[in-house]
């Protein structure tokens, strides 16, 4: 378990002010010079050799994302871009960082701007933030008025401005290209990759994106030192990481933990344990709704990381467990996520606008049991027809949930497909 | 160099080559909807997915750049599976309703879904249906076969220039309109017809008409403006049913404007299908023999320089020079082919012809526009400074009339001042121009309607000079003409000889009784109350002004009726092939006046084709040049004089209404009332412009 000491998000819930003060108390902006002018190359291999990854979902290398971007560029600028889109069902640690932490925020803006040689950076925050944004941008005030950022930046030389930008609720914006495009003012749609932004992203300018969570830490892991965040969780799965907790929990709650951790431990000593007892579990969501859930066999043992939760074939996402007790229908909530991903599909790509649609029909009718069971095999087939076949991963997002289910609890489908049928039948001879 | 294996087979490509590119240099299929090769690629159909090593998913083939080392196969199970795959999920909501759709057996979709679809649907559930949209008297739409490829919304926003269609809403509710239930304001918008891989955007006026495999396709060129686009005629039996582009890099590359594709319809309206002679006042019916004879009663006696003849803006180069021969047998100097009355020196075949080519606009990084309005004198002409503005460092700057032209332009002023302007290097474009590589100017044929054309072609050949527009290796002077007929009237030289009359001067003689006789072939837009007592023959297709004044009319053949030799404003000779016979007894206008000569006892030295155009070689060399240009070297034409104020005008006053034809078709009334006269009916409306 996670000491109180080792804790970067020492204001995530709010008990103190999110001003600046209060921040400089807790520690941010110490000596923020220092570290900047220990040079881009010191800042991108700390923070490679924290081994932080990603926290928006993928988990790939925030240290190898930043080494991507090209060196020495001239004839244009550069941009660091802050997915603060956070929209995936579940998943509200973003929004925490935002309205009661925002100086760790913008000081991980500042840092890692410098390290990629960013002149702007560019935070998108979802348009239902809208007291979290307005947090945000009081803290960007104070930080400009102290010098922090903007002109000479904390007294470095370094010029770097920070614009908030209110989406306007769309999931597909959280897509790193989908949220470039929609900063430029086109509809949000995912570009084709390659090229990555970090070759042309947004206004066609060598762009990094990263979820705020990845950012706030950097100042942190660079303070503490790389060994430090190492230290924590497992290798290759290191540091901590904030865990979303909600769904038939006694206590639904944020709480930042070490990577690794027991899903168990997690949920009984942070959440209160699940409602009515560890027993009366039926299957953990345990990264979001995109990722596949897990029954409770599964969630007995298996560890919060990338690399575990890849093993038992769901994966880490977002960090949001949603906890499912033996009440929960479990095909309506599956089938309720495929509403979900049709709603939120962009609709450019073929299979995505097609497929999301065509699954969430079948899957309402699963609910009711008023299909046949070769359709659930069907239903499988055009999952993966989806999945790998699109420009962005909300395909995957939209299959996984589904694959999910029917690997774990596909008696309980059939089941009701045969109830359906013998209903009818009986009926039928009335 | 990146050298790549597809399939097995070693390919080097250009750097930047797409997989789908380098494929089809090696003959390999690869299906696609949304990939066009003049759009940009938005790689969303994801029909053209094929496998690549070390990829971990298929990746899209239009959009993967081709590079060093990589293995791509495109003919494996994981590849017809993703591909099938799509194939159903385009079909699940599409109607399938091919037996009544336009589109139907020539549908992208079709043709595909031979290849990946399943013989039965596994989709049990509603279809999807979408709403029609209105986008004005051209495009018909059927939303609900819409597979959103998004090839329309791109080719308006970046061909024709004109950002009027885009998608909203999200998933399967996405929907192509146009906001709100606007027409789409472009003179290209007919093309969102080939464009659209299936038959929601569909042309309106050809709607439920023909299935395409009933149809004789003509390859030929069209002659409704002076750009003289490749098309294809489609016929049934006796009838035009439709007019398509024909892909020519050198002009249209694959595009045609609106008028070229949807006025055909005026070849069925209005047509003279016998002749008329004129008897008490009232034209009759009569037969050639009749009408022949009222010309030689009339004709025969009078002095030659009492004769004249005009010729009209969709003449071919043959009849002018049957009728040119035919005026020098009787002994007339009086022809002209400049109906509009334009003066300027026909001297140097440079200083009237397009020198430096349509296509050579994508060489010009500046450009200047002189006296015209591209979009509606050569709406293909306008796509390729389109183009070329895309392709970005292109400075534009006009003198004229200052309109949306669908790129950025200075506007130096409305009148000839503005070229003082810029030759006294007074104003700040004249360091553009000399800065410029390879600078071009574009003059209308609006700027030689005027009294002081000639000076107006000399001032703007110093402007040239001065700018080094002209070099050994660019010509960057361009006329660009409004009339088909023109540059081959010229080059033949329809042109009033020693001592004879041009066209103001015919008119005017006509009014004080010094021409007894004007032949008018296909001359329809001179002031015909001008014609006074003149008895006047009228030879052409429609019974336009000039037909109403005639006292004979002749009928003749429209340019799809007719083999027959065109020039565009490049110089480029160009033939059309008859698509369909002339209507009734109406005959090829060469042959006619073939025919009428012998009557009037100078009987003309040609009897076949071959035997005419031999002539035509004869007359001036580039005709042996079919479908090439003939470079014209620099010479010193116009001579400067005095400049008058008046502002530039453009020829064109209503870009759908421009000759005998479109002035006679249904379809471009019906646009003349959308987009010129902004009237759009609200009949035709969907009712969902709120």
């Amino acid at each position: 378990m996670l000491r109180d000491e080792d804790r970067i998000f020492t204001n995530l819930y709010g008990f103190q002010s999110f001003g600046l003060d209060a921040a400089k108390k807790r520690g941010d902006w110490d000596n923020t010079k220092a570290l900047i002018e220990k040079g881009k190359e010191w800042i991108i291999e700390q923070v490679k050799e924290s081994g932080l990854r990603g926290r928006g979902g993928a988990g790939f290398s925030t240290g190898m994302k930043w080494s991507f971007m090209p060196k020495n560029v001239t004839d244009k600028p550069v941009y660091l871009v802050i997915n603060a889109d956070e929209g995936e069902p579940g998943t509200c640690k973003d929004r925490d960082i935002l309205r009661h932490d925002p100086h760790k925020l913008i000081e991980g803006c500042l840092i890692a701007g410098f390290a990629i040689g960013a002149s702007a950076c560019y935070i998108y925050i979802r348009g239902e933030f809208y007291n979290e944004g307005s947090n945000v941008q009081r803290a960007i005030d104070e930080a400009y008025a102290a010098g922090l950022i903007g002109k000479n930046a904390c007294g470095t030389g370094y010029d770097y401005d920070i614009y908030i930008h209110r989406g306007a609720g769309a999931y597909i914006c959280g897509e790193e290209t989908a949220l470039i495009e929609s900063i430029e003012g086109k509809k949000g749609q995912p570009r084709n990759k390659p090229p990555f932004p970090a070759q042309a992203g947004l206004y066609s300018c060598p762009t990094t994106v990263n979820n705020v969570e990845s950012i706030a830490v950097v100042p942190t892991i660079l303070r503490r030192g790389a060994a430090w965040f190492a230290g924590l969780g497992r290798p290759k799965n290191t540091g901590t990481k904030l865990f979303c907790i909600s769904g038939h929990v006694n206590k639904p709650c944020n709480v930042e933990e070490e990577m690794g951790i027991p899903l168990k431990e997690l949920i009984e000593k942070h959440a209160g344990g699940v409602r009515g007892g560890w027993d009366n579990l039926l299957a953990i969501i345990p990264g979001g709704s995109s990722v596949p859930l897990l029954p409770k066999s599964i969630c007995d043992t298996v560890l919060m990381d990338f690399d575990s939760l890849r093993e038992v074939r769901s994966g880490l996402g977002t960090a949001a467990v949603i906890v499912m007790d033996k009440s929960t229908d479990v095909v309506k909530a599956i089938a309720r996520l495929s509403q979900f991903y049709a709603h939120e599909s962009c609709g450019q790509c073929t299979p995505c606008r097609e497929g999301t649609g065509w699954m969430n029909r079948i899957m309402q009718r699963m609910v009711t049991g008023n299909a046949r069971v070769e359709e659930i095999d069907m239903l499988l087939d055009v999952t993966k027809q989806i999945e790998g076949h699109t420009i962005c991963a909300l395909g995957d997002a939209a299959a996984w949930p589904i694959q999910g289910l029917f690997r774990h609890f596909r008696p309980e489908v059939e089941r009701r497909i045969h109830e359906y049928r013998n209903a009818a039948k009986s009926l039928a001879a009335e | 160099m990146p050298k790549l294996t597809i399939d097995g087979i070693e390919i080097e490509v250009e750097p930047g080559t797409s997989i789908l590119q380098a494929c089809e240099q090696l003959g390999i299929e690869i299906p696609r909807f949304c990939y066009h090769e003049r759009l940009s690629v938005p790689a969303n159909c994801r029909m053209c997915l094929v496998e690549m090593e070390r990829a971990p998913k298929p990746v899209a083939a239009c959009a993967m750049p081709c590079g060093d080392g990589m293995v791509v196969k495109t003919n494996t199970d994981l590849v017809h599976k993703a591909r099938k795959g799509v194939m159903e999920f385009l079909l699940i909501n599409h109607p399938l309703d091919c037996p009544i759709c336009d589109q139907g057996g020539e549908c992208d979709l079709q043709d595909q879904a031979m290849a990946y679809g399943f013989d039965r649907g596994r989709f049990g559930e509603n279809k999807r249906a979408v709403k029609d949209k209105y986008m004005g008297p051209l495009i018909r739409t059927e939303m609900t076969r819409c597979i959103h490829c998004t090839r329309c919304i791109r080719f308006i926003n970046e061909i024709a220039g004109v950002p009027d269609l885009g998608a909203v809403n999200r998933g399967e509710h996405m929907e192509i309109t146009t906001f709100v239930e606007k027409a789409i304001g472009s003179e290209m918008s007919g093309n969102l017809a080939d464009v659209c891989p299936v038959g929601a955007l569909l042309s309106k006026p050809y709607a439920f008409t023909a299935r395409p495999w009933e149809l004789r396709k003509t390859e030929t060129i069209d002659v409704l403006d002076a750009v003289g686009s490749s098309i294809r005629v489609d016929t049934r039996g006796p009838e035009v049913m439709r007019v398509l582009p024909r892909v020519n890099e050198d002009i249209n590359e694959e595009w045609i404007s609106d008028k070229t594709r949807f006025a055909y319809d005026g070849l069925k309206r209005q047509r003279l299908d016998r002749p008329y002679v004129r008897k008490d006042g009232k034209l009759q019916p009569a037969t050639w023999a009749e009408a022949f004879q009222a010309i030689a009663a009339k004709v025969k006696g009078v002095a030659g320089n009492r004769v004249a003849a005009i010729a009209g803006d969709l003449v071919d180069v043959e009849s002018m020079l049957a009728l040119k021969d035919l005026m020098a047998g009787l002994g007339s100097a009086n022809i002209d082919c400049r109906q509009d009355g334009a003066v300027f020196d026909t001297s140097s075949r440079a200083g009237y012809l397009f020198n430096s080519g349509i296509a050579g606009i994508e060489r010009a990084d500046v450009i200047l526009l002189v006296g015209t309005n591209p979009r509606w004198e050569g709406t293909l002409v306008n796509a390729r400074i389109r183009k070329r503005y895309l392709m970005g460092g292109l400075k534009v700057a006009v003198i004229g009339d200052a309109r949306d032209l669908t790129y950025p332009y200075t506007h130096l002023g409305t009148g000839p001042d503005a070229l003082q302007q810029l030759a006294d290097g007074s104003h700040a474009f004249a360091e553009a121009l000399k800065g410029a590589k390879n600078p071009m100017i574009i003059l209308g044929a609006g700027a030689f309607r005027r009294k002081d054309g000639v000076a107006v072609q000399a001032a703007v050949r110093a402007l040239a000079e001065t700018f080094n527009v002209v070099r050994e290796d660019w010509n960057g002077f361009n006329v660009l003409h409004s009339a088909a007929s023109r540059v081959g009237g010229l080059d033949i030289g329809f042109l009033p000889g020693q001592g004879g009359l041009d066209t103001a001067g015919i008119l005017a003689g006509a009014a004080d009784g010094s021409v007894d006789v004007v032949y008018l072939l296909g001359a329809d837009e001179i002031d015909a109350a001008k014609l006074g007592k003149t008895f006047v023959i009228y030879q052409g297709h429609h019974g336009d002004k000039g037909a109403h004044r005639a006292d004979v009319i002749l009928p003749g053949a429209a340019y799809t009726e007719k083999n027959a030799t065109y020039v565009n404003t490049e110089g480029r000779p160009q033939l059309a092939r008859l698509a369909a016979f002339p209507p009734g007894e109406a005959r090829e206008d060469w042959k006619i006046l073939r025919a009428l000569s012998e009557l009037l006892g100078t009987k003309l030295p040609y009897d076949s084709l071959p035997q005419l155009r031999q002539r035509m070689v004869e007359v001036n060399p580039v005709f042996g040049k079919v479908g090439s240009v003939v470079p014209a070297p620099w010479g010193s034409f116009g001579s400067a004089g005095a400049l008058d104020a008046a502002p530039f005008v453009s020829p064109v006053a209503n870009y759908y209404m421009t000759d005998p034809i479109s002035r006679a078709s249904v379809t471009m009334a019906r646009c003349t009332e959308t987009f010129v006269k902004s009237a759009e009916s609200a009949q035709e409306r969907t009712g969902t412009h709120g």
